[in-house]
């Protein structure tokens, strides 16, 4: 009996103590998180999550007061990635509803103001005054800005066509007791 | 000779017995012809044809386009009609570019050139004979077949296979085609050998098949070519498997059968070589084994490419009974297919009408864990741990238990008695997987865009700064010096 | 468009048919049960599958879900009748209620239902009844003249004492002997008889003796292809061989192989309970293993533990190992060395 109390005893003071050092020497300087964090973020800077640009979504994603599922042009892959980089899991529900989206001008009420590539934060945009703009799809993020600045709702989000090379199987729907 | 073992495998239900009775009967030609610019691995050919062009049978209508792909021929003479999609032999559904070919029933071959002696023939000739032949894979994977002769040249091929083993069920278009054509077979298998200056060649064949057996034999006799007879046994046929039976050797995880000195081409492959070897002429049909419990006379049909497939079930004298699924290729690894306009392409082996009672559909019901799985997979996964870590969502815990090995064969759901959808699963994850990738190299690149504007925005600003400051320097110099000047006009008038 | 994925083919298996056959399997067994103790087995078995069907309905039930087609499965039935089995024969009909319902709700649904419990059902209900109700669940009788219909009613309805029937199986009267300080030679005296042993034909649960039968009913199973050699054939090993060499030491303190394989729950446990797919490993040899460490526990609790009989302990033990043992146990992948590391790429050779 003296002897478990004497020995847990110790344990427990001898362990509380390596904590207590534990926590003075390797203590971290900063937060380092956030700047890993902004790695992950698009960087387009297009302020869709509510937070002004990439690094205050960052730094709010760090506290943990911001959900991984903040960032709409990242889709899922950046949400997976985030609840990874945090290890949480992701809950991709409200993902996937939207599905990748992308700009898309419609070339009959384009009328050329230039509007929309001035504000496009990754050059996707091309055109010049009174020309009719295009889209580089491939550049595209779909942050919506150049939506909403468009003065003709000549330029739409609109979601990526599925072709042969973007199409894959989806998942298979079993039964409730599967 | 020594044959390895193989794990896992099943031995479904084979019916071939439905079709390989008759003989290769020739479809009559069809009136319009559908034939997509895609029909191989790799990137879709070019059109070197427009609308209202009159072509000859034979004639290339779209051309190889850059490192893998493959040129397309007419399969018949006629008018050019349309370029534009069609449905595709593609479980998406999607239409894909076509050429529509209307037929001028004439049939009328272009020049060809024969060659009297094709065993003269550099390696280097008959690889590209063969591409220009358009040939691809026509055991179903459609790989070009003059690039996977190069590649195997370069890297030293010690073992060409031939696969002769078609494990599908019910389909019986290799067996016929080695019963009927052997000759033109062994010829065909003699100058890949040697365009890949080949060591020992060998024909493998499955058991169940003793007639092809019996005349491949026959016309391999004094040749450099064996034919071995292999255990009948599902996926017999896929490269893997037939490489391990026959040689005992692994393509390592993520190589090519190069790697390990193999080169595996299909029967009725050879007989495409041959053909386009000695006659000149372009891959323009294929046999296609029309089956299944719904149709009413399966047969083997040599067909054009570009053929809609109502054409093929109206030439088995249509259905017996109501299919409650087509499928394209074999039931184990085939695709369904709703829309009978769809066309026979190169890839094309099978067209089946299957009934409910052979297809055996039942609803997904609880993994027991019974492992049945397991022992069937020829890859050695855990298909039902796969499968419970893809369910929700974590595809890389998939991957870890080995994903990307997956032949996708479809033994693990076929044995399932759970009825649990294993390689959809699989097949689901890796498309996903594929995806985000995509969207991870794109966002990488926006990224880097994103980050040279703000730096362009930043210098610009900087940069507008800057001159302004200078113009406000300036500004303010020629005012100091106007103001200095008008104090001492002031000064000198006072 | 819904587009079904490959393959279009199916083998004619469902879960439905594997469960059914194993009821098969398992039927001469239980038939030899009902035959040798008379009608109170016919009633315990009886009461263990209403209560399992019933119990599992109302959970189901609880849980929104579709009730038929779960009960239709078979697998709560297979899981009461193997408990059924395992339960002495006189036991009063309030034990089959106890242990069926323990097995399906606790020992299944709370866990998930099908495929998702960690230990198996049956046995986890043995060892509960065992811990719980000793003296109910070591109370057996020696097959002599079974008693009528209205005489079983009362021993399994109302608890009636069976007069002069009453016996030790063979595992609890050597257990028993050792403590009075009697050795193997004199304790197997009059007790042991092999050939009886090989039918059935002694004091033990309902369906546990008839070693030939279960034998019989394990090789259909496998020839069936619904169990594998592995899991039966290790555990036999794993109980015949520490009984063969201690027994060459010592005969008089240790049984021989003979004794410990035909006797217990051990033919049962071999070939029906650790061959139960949803607890016990996925792979050939983490079955092997499974098997062998099933076989050495039980002869060691049987050997030297509180307990005459050891398999139902033994295997729940194991059931906790299994995500352990398919853990590190797995097949080598094609093109895989066994770490999963690519194989080289080589010529010829």
């Amino acid at each position: 009996m003296l002897f478990a109390v004497v020995s847990l005893t110790i344990l427990g003071t001898s362990f509380g103590l390596l904590l207590g050092v534990a926590a003075r020497y390797l203590k971290v300087e900063g937060n380092p998180l956030a700047a890993e964090i902004e790695q992950l973020l698009p960087g387009s800077q297009c302020g869709q999550c509510g937070f002004p640009g990439c690094t205050g979504a960052a730094q709010a994603l760090a506290e943990g007061s911001a959900p991984v599922t903040l960032c709409p042009p990242g889709g899922r892959a950046v949400v997976q990635a985030l609840a990874a980089k945090l290890g949480i899991e992701a809950d991709l529900s409200g993902v996937e509803e939207k599905g990748p989206m992308i700009a898309e001008v419609k070339e009959e009420i384009c009328i050329g103001c230039t509007r929309c590539f001035k504000v496009c934060p990754t050059d996707a945009i091309m055109g010049a005054a009174q020309q009719i703009h295009v889209v580089f799809r491939e550049a595209c993020t779909a942050c919506g800005k150049c939506e909403a600045v468009c003065p003709t709702e000549s330029i739409k989000l609109q979601p990526i066509p599925v072709t042969l090379q973007s199409w894959h199987w989806h998942k298979p729907l079993v039964g409730e007791s599967v | 000779m020594k044959l390895f073992d193989l794990r896992g495998g099943v031995h479904p239900e084979g019916r071939k017995d439905l079709s390989v009775g008759r003989h290769i009967r020739v479809l009559p030609l069809p009136e319009k012809l559908f034939v997509p610019l895609q029909q191989h691995i790799g990137a879709p050919a070019v059109p070197v044809v427009n609308i209202g062009d009159h072509v000859l049978k034979g004639q290339l209508i779209a051309t190889a386009q850059g490192a893998v792909s493959s040129s397309i021929h007419a399969p018949t003479s006629g008018t050019i009609v349309a370029l534009g999609d069609h449905v595709a032999p593609h479980p998406s559904g999607l239409p894909v570019p076509t050429i529509t070919l209307e037929s001028d029933g004439a049939d009328k071959w272009i020049a060809t050139q024969t060659v009297d002696d094709p065993f003269a023939l550099t390696p280097e000739d008959i690889a590209a004979r063969v591409g220009a032949a358009g040939i691809v894979g026509l055991g179903g994977a459609t790989f070009p077949a003059a690039l996977k002769l190069n590649l195997s040249r370069n890297s030293g091929v010690l073992t060409l296979i031939i696969n002769g083993g078609e494990c599908e069920p019910y389909l019986t278009c290799d067996d016929r085609i080695m019963r009927e054509r052997a000759a033109e077979i062994i010829e065909g298998i003699r100058l890949i050998a040697l365009a890949v200056a080949a060591q020992e060649v060998l024909v493998g064949i499955e058991d169940n098949k003793p007639e092809a057996i019996a005349a491949m034999q026959a016309a391999a006799q004094g040749s450099v070519v064996k034919v071995v007879t292999m255990p009948s046994m599902y996926p017999m046929g896929s490269e893997k498997q037939i490489i391990q039976v026959l040689t005992g050797k692994e393509i390592p995880a993520g190589g090519r059968p190069a790697d390990i000195g193999v080169l595996v081409h299909n029967v009725a492959t050879a007989f495409a070589v041959q053909q386009a070897i000695r006659y000149g002429r372009p891959l323009l049909s294929r046999i296609v084994t029309v089956s299944g419990g719904a149709i009413k006379t399966p047969c083997n049909v040599e067909t054009l490419v570009g053929t809609p497939v109502r054409e093929l079930i109206a030439f088995a004298d249509g259905y017996a009974q109501a299919a409650t699924r087509l499928v394209l290729g074999g039931p184990m690894m085939g695709q369904e297919f709703t829309d009978t306009n769809v066309p026979v392409v190169k890839g094309t082996s099978g067209v089946l009408a299957l009934t409910a009672a052979e297809v055996g559909q039942a609803e997904a019901s609880p993994c027991i864990r019974c492992a049945t799985c397991v022992r069937a997979c020829p890859v050695g996964l855990l298909p039902l741990e796969m499968a419970a870590h893809i369910r929700v969502s974590d595809l890389s815990g998939a991957v870890d238990l080995g994903l990307k090995d997956c032949i996708a064969c479809g033994s693990c759901s076929y044995v399932c008695p759970a009825h649990i959808p294993l390689v959809h699963y699989f097949n689901y994850a890796k498309g996903d997987l594929a995806a985000q990738e995509r969207s991870k190299l794109k966002q990488e690149a926006t990224k880097k865009l994103a980050d040279a504007r703000n730096e362009r925005m930043a210098r610009i600003e900087r940069e507008r700064a800057e001159a302004a400051a200078k113009r406000k320097a300036a500004k303010e110099a020629r005012e100091r010096a106007a103001k200095e000047a008008a104090e001492k006009a002031a000064s000198e008038t006072v | 468009m819904n587009i079904a994925h490959s393959p279009h083919a199916h083998a004619p298996v469902s879960i439905g048919k594997v469960m059914a056959t194993v009821l098969l399997a398992l039927t001469p067994a239980t038939l030899f049960g009902f035959w040798l103790y008379g009608w109170p087995a016919v009633n315990l078995w009886a009461v263990s599958l209403i209560a399992a069907i019933v119990g599992e309905a109302f959970v189901l039930r609880l849980q929104n879900r579709k009730v038929r087609t779960v009960i239709m499965d078979g697998s709560g039935i297979l899981t009461a009748w193997l408990l059924a089995l395992s339960l002495p024969p006189y036991a009063p009909w309030w034990i089959a209620v106890l242990g069926s319902l323990f097995a399906v709700i606790i020992g299944k649904q709370v866990f998930g239902g099908l495929g998702q419990n960690v230990f198996n059902p049956a046995m986890a209900a043995r060892v509960m009844l065992l811990i719980s109700f000793p003296l109910e669940m070591t109370t057996w009788v020696a097959p002599a003249q079974a008693p009528g219909l209205l005489e079983s009613l009362r021993i399994t309805f109302l608890s009636q004492p069976i007069d002069g029937m009453a016996s030790a199986s063979l595992l609890g009267h050597v257990k028993t002997e050792f403590t009075r300080g009697i050795g193997l030679d004199q304790a197997l005296t009059g007790y042991y008889a092999p050939m009886d042993m090989l039918w059935g034909s002694r004091a033990g649960s309902l369906g546990e003796t008839a070693a030939v039968l279960l034998l019989i009913g394990g090789l259909f199973l496998i020839a069936r292809r619904i169990i594998t050699w592995h899991a039966p054939f290790a555990m036999l090993l794993g109980v015949a061989v520490p009984a063969l060499l201690f027994n060459a030491i010592d005969a008089n303190h240790y049984a021989g192989p003979m004794v410990h394989v035909l006797s217990g729950g051990l033919m049962l446990g071999a070939f029906f309970i650790i061959t139960d797919p949803v607890t016990s490993p996925n792979t050939a040899l983490g079955q092997f293993i499974f098997g062998l460490s099933c076989g050495l526990l039980t002869w060691i609790i049987r050997t030297w533990g509180g307990y005459p009989e050891g398999v139902a302990f033994a295997v729940l033990l194991m059931n906790a190992v299994t995500p352990i043992i398919d853990q590190y146990v797995k097949p080598r992948i094609y093109g895989r060395d066994r770490k999963g590391v690519a194989l080289p790429a080589k010529k010829g050779t």
